[in-house]
């Protein structure tokens, strides 16, 4: 139901501005419609399968990472590896399969001509959320500041920004906002609520928030990070190519 | 059409696949638990599946197509007003409507209440979210129309994103440190899974229909800004209070 409530107004808007300031009639009404209506369909059977499925078992998972008689009493931030692997495989998993995300490779691949791979920018949004959640627990654990992360992931991404090539820019900063939607906020609330609430001396108010900036904050560099990469490796082989031109 | 259909089925189990595998080892291995419930995880699964496969669809027979053709109605119009009109009321009206906002204007309302920054009562606490809610949406609005008018004149984006880091340091310093960790994670959390998708188009719309415009480098940004921009207006709701 909250589906519809997410789109109404949306629809309403674009209707709205279609008809009364654009004076246009929309193309292919019929089909757009139904697009919509499987947009509307689609997201609520999605998230009514997770909310069956995967939210109750990965929400008790994180509890049960996060509970003293697992982690045992030791107290350490060691004691937590599996919690941070946890928290990194669950980052991973949940942005292969986020939906906006899958939109915004789509379109990139679109107008980049083929040069921004749908798959590659899938992982290497998926790996700077991996990074960054699992940073995040690592944060909750030892019970850093949070500003002092994000601060230096700012100063990080500032440095990145000259180096990186220029038609990736808008495009890594936009993955930032787009990874955390619908499929990883409530499992990564969950994972850091658990942390905040049995780790001592920390307080889920406090704590317990953060998880979800860290996780906006690295898919920015890993992005940045997979163009440059990309981008090395064409030269590299262009550089072999004409190498062997030279030869023959 | 049962073909393709058969086909972007399998894109689905292939996209939703790592989380199983992460789930069922984490589950079987390392905690050594049975599966709970094994019938009602299999019938979500394949509810998962099968949404997804329609949200892409629905993707590309409608809120692209739409995003785009507004985009180009808007440039062939050449009305700056309509355009940042058009802008600011997509950002709000879906950002108002948006649920995990609403959770977290809760959430935040019940730490300001614990802090003693408001009075403990359902009406202050209510009043105290609502207020949130109202200003990201609002910052959200904002964003879009300060991004749409980036396009339009081609200035490139790491300026407002390296200003708008420097605002949100400069807000942290001052800002009460209970209000610091909700207010980072609201940038994420605004824009949701259809917004981002038509947010999108009408960017890349916008920078293909100008002239002298690269989708590429110009159309993209729009969700970096609405990020961006909700971090430091809750950090400044936080201060009012």
């Amino acid at each position: 139901m909250s589906t519809v409530t997410d789109v109404l107004p949306l629809a309403v808007i674009l209707l709205g501005f279609q008809v009364f300031v654009l004076r246009r009639a929309i193309t292919d009404l019929r089909r757009v419609l139904l697009g919509f209506l499987f947009v509307l369909l689609g997201l609520a059977l999605f998230l009514e399968g997770l909310d069956m499925a995967l939210f109750p078992l990965g929400k008790l998972m994180a509890e049960q990472l996060t509970h003293p008689d697992f982690i045992g009493t030791a107290g350490d931030w060691h004691s937590y590896g599996w919690v941070f692997a946890f928290a990194a495989a669950i980052g991973f998993a949940t942005t292969i399969a986020e939906p906006a995300l899958i939109a915004v490779a789509m379109k990139a691949n679109h107008v980049s001509g083929g040069a921004v791979g749908v798959w590659g920018l899938r992982i290497a949004v998926a790996i700077g959320v991996a990074i960054g959640i699992s940073l995040g627990s690592f944060r909750i654990v030892t019970g850093t500041p949070l500003h002092w992360y994000i601060i230096a992931g700012y100063i990080l991404v500032v440095i990145q920004t000259p180096f990186a090539p220029r038609s990736i820019v808008a495009l890594a900063y936009d993955s930032g906002g787009v990874t955390t939607s619908t499929v990883t906020v409530p499992l990564v609330a969950a994972l850091g609520l658990g942390l905040a609430t049995t780790v001592p001396g920390r307080s889920p108010v406090l704590d317990g928030f953060g998880l979800i900036a860290f996780a906006s904050l690295f898919p920015i560099m890993s992005v940045m990070a997979y163009a440059q990469l990309s981008e090395w490796n064409a030269r590299r082989q262009q550089r072999k190519y004409s190498d062997s031109e030279k030869e023959s | 059409m049962l073909f393709e259909f058969l086909h972007s089925i399998r894109d689905s189990i292939r996209d939703i696949l790592p989380i199983i595998v992460v789930v069922g080892f984490f589950q079987l291995v390392v905690l050594q638990q049975p599966l709970p419930d094994l019938g009602n995880i299999i019938f979500g699964t394949v509810l998962v599946v099968l949404g997804l496969t329609l949200f892409i669809r629905g993707l590309e027979m409608g809120l692209f197509p739409i995003g785009e053709s507004m985009a180009y109605g808007f440039a062939r119009k050449g009305s700056l007003f309509w355009l940042v009109t058009f802008a600011f009321a997509l950002g709000f009206t879906t950002t108002v409507a948006e649920p995990a906002l609403i959770a977290i204007a809760d959430e935040a309302a019940n730490v300001a209440a614990g802090g003693g920054v408001i009075e403990n009562t359902e009406d202050s606490r209510s009043g105290y979210a609502q207020g949130l809610r109202l200003t990201v949406a609002l910052s959200v609005g904002a964003a879009i129309v300060i991004g749409v008018i980036r396009i339009i004149k081609g200035w490139p984006i790491q300026w407002f994103i390296i200003g708008g880091y420097i605002g949100v340091v400069t807000m942290t310093i001052f800002a009460p440190a209970e209000i610091i960790g909700i207010a980072y994670d609201s940038g994420g959390v605004t824009t949701s899974t259809v917004t981002v998708p038509l947010v999108t188009a009408l960017g890349v719309g916008l920078a293909s229909s100008i002239k002298g415009r690269n989708p590429m480098t110009d159309g993209f940004g729009l969700i970096a800004l609405a990020s961006l921009m909700p971090m430091i207006f809750v950090m400044a709701y936080g201060m009012m209070f």
